[in-house]
């Protein structure tokens, strides 16, 4: 098939689908699985309808007629009814999975943007410091991957132009990721019910590209530090303070007495140094082995017993309820600044929630 | 259902009746394990996430006071076998007396297990947001206290149901409706207390012997 | 044999007392029934005002607090109150004894209690609805419905006593399938629809509990704050979704399979031969009762399940389509050859074996996990789960209620009407659904009160739809209605059917077989010449 018949194919199948643009670099990939799904399915169903129809007009009751003795099923069609179909399910799982792995795996040079969702609304923090509620500014081209978390109850981040969706739970971090192609607005939705406003957690992506996307961002650092200027931090007492993300999280650790037992320099003391952390392959107490990552960092500020580094004593308070959202983005950022020389930058894993 | 009558209109004869009604135990009793089991799997759950809270909390939890409870449990479940013989072979003083041991050790394990939930109380080893043990700050210890007393007392709840069924059998021994060739009622409340038992042999380990 | 001038059931005593106090298992059928098609007339009444709701963009009729607690008793009303309880007590508790031989289940004051209990839970959740209402939308999610003002624990409560309802019918049924079958009935002369019905009961009474205990977690969650699923206290609200589709992911089976049940036993007789594959419809009912165990996992894609834990959950749930397909199959298979008559109860088979294709296929689309991330919570699984669950047990129990009809009440109704409603029953949930299959891949969000203008006009198609699908079941309801009160006396046996419970009179007496007959053929094979056959 020419690459214009594809095209015309590719066009034709997503207008009869009703579906939106491919606005995303997994989108294509996804609808092709789609289609192919869908057409076999559909030639399938016909199939049986059909069939079902031609019985019932061929051997409708009429009047007179002697009573047929009809045949058993041959067992070659019988296996060959559960065969077809079987493999046939499984060549689609297959191919799923393997679309669900690239749909759920950020890759390593992706960006990150911090999510809070909270009813009915949805916040996206730069690492750098910019705050912006409602509207999330990408760059064409750039895997974008979203750590999110909500304050109250369960949300999902949802955007149909890229075919993809998460569930924001709260007091743990979950990722989304994905690299718009091309320039445009895209629809954000909550599609996991929240309460009484949940079909109005809606939000915009804007993807802009590279270039604009640059002057965009500076102008908002440029507009952060004369808001700085005129105004003292705002109610969160972060969030609104236009240093990036890193240094505010390095105040709030000071703040909350972190590094009474956590040194930045690679000495031990009565928690892991911090330094280098992030990426670090730690023994655990229970003698299992643990990349340090995002999920985990969350994890030990929430619920600092759950997993424990082997030598360390768990000492440890809960910061459950004690840092906001935007307070526990700050620290880990912060904490992945501290890069150890000639250690290399390291993505996070997916979080994984499922019980263990 | 009448002493006189043989089996009730829908079963060909007796024997199929108490095939009936020990299979409809049993198929109760499947449901029962399965209450537990979610609760369980809860419990298990939270043990995984919250390890030194957990042990921590069954360290406190009363050990020797819960063995004298699973004793006198199992020493009930002995005695309601020995009712179920003594009615099968016809002996209705030894089985009225039988049934009232059953009785005395499902009581004795009820008085137990309420003092122990009046020391949490006192202590304030207690669920959710009403814990207040001081002794323990582990994140996690309300957990074990609230899957403690909602799996605990449920199974408190089926002895007490238990212990009603059992009066009733008393009665019915003394009447003399139970007979050795009917006893169906007695074969089923006998089951019963014997599954009530076999969770707390779950529950005992779970809750106070695992470190 | 006198068994024309014997008096049926529905005589047999009167007075309101020998009703509402009796043990005879068709009678409790008969108040299932009633208080049964009430429910589904609620929980419609409510779907249809969502519809009208969706019609325009923003406020049409309601505020949003009023439509979420709408949607949320939509589904409470149609899942625990019809969908669940409908053909198992209903027709389960009428036809079970009936097609085993038997003259009654194995408990029927426990099958009386357990109508009692039904009602009382139906009443708790319909008090709790007019004393307030819940908008936590039928599935209950935590951390939101331990945290949500709205009353939640007098529903978890209700819903709570249903399930004692439930299992307590099933225990019955259970017990009734190994104890009460006829001499000369093996398990493989057993009807289909028994076949069914037992398979739903096993499931009923293994997986309820689960329900059970995990209501009673939220209400206590709410009462003291446990905390066992609200992660502000270290809790996991994940574990809840695991706890309740563990219950609730079976519980599609509970729903569906006697929809299955009633095809496979119908078919047959509408087409005047014996099933293609009598045994490969009764193992995919042991498949989907033991895989439907394994298949959970698929509502929660997108709650954070790792690729390893997704694959499994995938494959499980494509071997759940697989031994759906085999009954598909055989089905259709069963047509071949046969001398298929054109009536209602026809005409609502097929609807139902249509439906199950496309929304079996939805189905394995969806679980085709990486196609899910784009689908799930939108409008493409509200379409995917009416097409395979909500609209066959619709349509199996009107074919049920259909085909039966001149068994349970000895009377007939017009043909003519009751083929009018069951096609324009069936188009109209044609109607109603398909656009909103359209919705999902536009990526319309399900439980929106409020939705962006350019849904607006497949929600309006919907709705046409649903105004269809009502006006086609208030056609059924009149028509049946008619029936019942002027009827003509049915047949002894309108369907040339050889079902073992046409071999008694219609509409049969009080303790069904005067003697209990000898089985000696199997469930489909024409009856022997000579052999004792009533009418």
């Amino acid at each position: 098939m020419s690459t214009s018949t594809g095209e015309f194919f590719d066009d034709y199948m997503r207008h009869a689908l009703f579906l939106p643009d491919q606005a995303s670099s997994f989108a294509k990939s996804v609808d092709h699985l789609h289609y192919f799904v869908i057409l076999t399915t559909f030639a399938g169903g016909t199939g049986v309808g059909l069939a079902a129809l031609y019985f019932f007009v061929r051997y409708k009751r009429r009047k007179g007629a002697k009573p047929r003795s009809p045949h058993p099923l041959p067992a070659a069609l019988e296996l060959m009814f559960i065969g077809v179909p079987l493999a046939l399910f499984l060549l689609w799982f297959a191919m799923g999975i393997s679309l669900f792995k690239q749909i759920t795996t950020a890759p390593d040079d992706a960006m990150e943007v911090y999510v809070t969702a909270k009813q009915w609304m949805w916040e996206f923090s730069y690492p750098e410091g910019p705050v912006s509620q409602g509207v999330l500014h990408v760059p064409v081209g750039r895997p974008v991957k979203l750590l999110m978390t909500s304050r109250d109850v369960i949300h999902s981040f949802y955007v149909p132009a890229f075919r993809t969706k998460r569930d924001v739970l709260p007091g743990r971090y979950t990722d989304v990721w994905f690299a718009a192609v091309s320039p445009g607005t895209y629809d954000v939705y909550c599609t996991q019910y929240c309460g009484t406003n949940h079909s109005f957690m809606r939000a915009q992506v804007i993807a802009m590209p590279q270039a604009e996307y640059d002057t965009w961002f500076r102008n908002q650092l440029r507009g952060l530090a004369r808001r700085d200027d005129a105004s003292a931090p705002g109610a969160d007492g972060i969030g609104h303070v236009s240093s990036p993300l890193r240094e505010q999280g390095e105040a709030v650790a000071a703040a909350h007495g972190c590094f009474k037992c956590h040194t930045i320099d690679g000495t031990p003391h009565i928690g892991p140094t911090w330094l280098g952390m992030y990426g670090r392959q730690e023994v655990m107490s229970d003698g299992t082995h643990l990349t340090v990552d995002d999920p985990y960092m969350t994890e030990s500020m929430m619920d600092p017993e759950a997993k424990i580094v082997a030598g360390f004593q768990p000492v440890m308070p809960s910061f459950q309820g004690k840092l906001t959202p935007l307070e526990v983005a700050a620290i880990l950022e912060y904490i992945k600044s501290l890069d150890a020389p000639g250690l290399t930058a390291r993505a996070s894993a997916g979080p994984r929630y499922e019980l263990r | 259902m009448s002493a006189e009558s043989p089996a009730e209109l829908q079963f060909e004869n007796l024997e199929r009746q108490r095939y009936a009604a020990t299979l409809g135990v049993w198929v109760f009793l499947g449901t029962e394990v399965m209450f537990f089991a979610a609760l369980i799997t809860a419990y298990t759950a939270y043990r995984i996430y919250f390890p030194e809270a957990f042990s921590q909390c069954s360290h406190h939890m009363e050990r020797w006071v819960a063995t004298f409870e699973t004793a006198s449990l199992l020493t009930s479940s002995l005695f309601m076998v020995l009712a179920v013989h003594a009615t099968k072979l016809g002996r209705r003083p030894a089985a009225a007396l039988f049934l009232l041991l059953t009785v005395l050790g499902g009581l004795a394990f009820l008085v137990m297990h309420g003092h122990e939930y009046w020391t949490d109380w006192r202590e304030g080893g207690l669920p959710g947001r009403y814990y207040h043990l001081e002794e323990i700050r582990a994140a996690g210890a309300p957990m074990f206290y609230a899957s403690y007393f909602f799996t605990t007392g449920l199974h408190s709840l089926h002895v007490l149901v238990g212990i009603g069924l059992i009066c009733s059998m008393i009665k019915r021994t003394i009447q003399g409706t139970l007979t050795p060739e009917k006893h169906n009622l007695l074969e089923g409340v006998g089951l019963y207390w014997h599954f009530v038992d076999m969770v707390w042999v779950f529950l005992y380990p779970l809750f106070y012997l695992v470190p | 044999m006198s068994s024309a001038e014997e008096v049926s059931y529905l005589f047999a005593q009167r007075g309101w007392r020998s009703w509402f106090f009796t043990h005879d298992h068709k009678r409790i059928a008969l108040l299932y029934l009633a208080v049964v098609s009430l429910m589904l007339m609620l929980a419609g009444t409510f779907a249809l005002l969502l519809r009208l709701e969706l019609l325009t963009p923003e406020k049409t009729l309601f505020e949003a607090v009023t439509y979420n607690r709408l949607f949320t008793l939509h589904g409470v009303g149609m899942v625990w109150l019809f969908m669940i309880p409908a053909i198992p007590s209903v027709f389960g508790n009428f036809l079970l004894p009936l097609m085993i031989g038997a003259h009654d289940v194995a408990f029927p004051r426990l099958n009386l209690a357990s109508w009692y209990v039904y009602v009382v839970g139906a009443l708790i959740v319909l008090g709790a609805m007019v004393a307030g209402g819940t908008d936590t939308g039928w599935t209950f999610y935590t951390p939101y419905s331990t945290t949500t003002p709205r009353e939640v624990i007098p529903v978890l409560f209700g819903v709570f006593v249903i399930g004692f309802s439930s299992i307590m019918t099933s225990l019955n049924f259970i017990v009734t399938t190994h104890t009460l079958r006829a001499e000369g009935m093996g398990w493989m002369r057993m009807p289909l629809f028994v076949w069914a019905i037992y398979g739903t009961s096993v499931i009923q009474v293994i997986a309820t509990p689960i329900l059970g205990i995990t209501l009673s977690l939220v209400a206590l969650e709410s009462f003291l704050g446990t905390g066992i699923f609200d992660p502000a206290r270290g809790g996991d609200p994940v574990l809840f979704q695991h706890l309740f589709w563990f219950y609730s992911h079976p519980a599609v089976y509970i729903m569906v399979l006697p929809g299955m049940g009633v095809v496979s036993e119908l078919l047959p007789t509408l087409c005047h031969r014996p099933p293609s594959s009598y045994r490969s419809i009764v193992y995919s009912t042991f498949g989907i009762s033991f895989v439907g165990f394994l298949a959970w996992g698929h509502h929660m894609f997108v709650s954070g399940m790792s690729v390893v834990n997704a694959a499994f959950f995938g494959l499980a749930s494509m071997l759940v389509a697989i031994f759906t397909a085999i009954k598909i199959f055989s089905w259709v298979s069963t047509m071949y050859e046969g001398e298929i008559v054109f009536n209602a109860p026809l005409v609502y088979l097929l609807g139902f074996i249509f439906l199950m294709v496309f929304g079996g296929m939805t189905g394995v689309a969806l679980a085709t996990v990486g196609l899910d991330p784009h689908w799930h919570d939108t409008y493409f699984v509200v379409a995917h789960f009416h097409f395979i669950m909500a609209g066959p047990v619709l349509l199996a129990f009107l074919a049920a209620l259909h085909f039966w009809f001149p068994k349970m009440f000895g009377k007939k109704y017009s043909e003519r009407l009751s083929l009018m409603g069951a096609t324009i029953t069936f188009f109209g949930f044609f109607a109603t659904f398909t656009p909103q299959f359209l919705l999902g891949n536009m990526g319309m969000p399900r439980r929106y009160y409020s939705y962006p203008p350019k849904f607006q006009w497949l929600h309006v198609a919907s709705t046409m739809g649903a105004t269809v699908l009502a006006a086609g079941l208030v056609l059924t309801l009149g028509t049946l209605l008619h029936a019942l009160i002027w009827g003509e006396r049915a047949a002894q046996n309108p369907w040339d059917s050889r079902g073992y419970e046409w071999d008694t009179a219609t509409p049969p007496p009080e303790h069904n077989y005067e003697i209990i007959p000898q089985i000696t053929r199997g469930p489909y094979e024409p009856a022997e010449p000579g052999s004792a056959r009533v009418g």
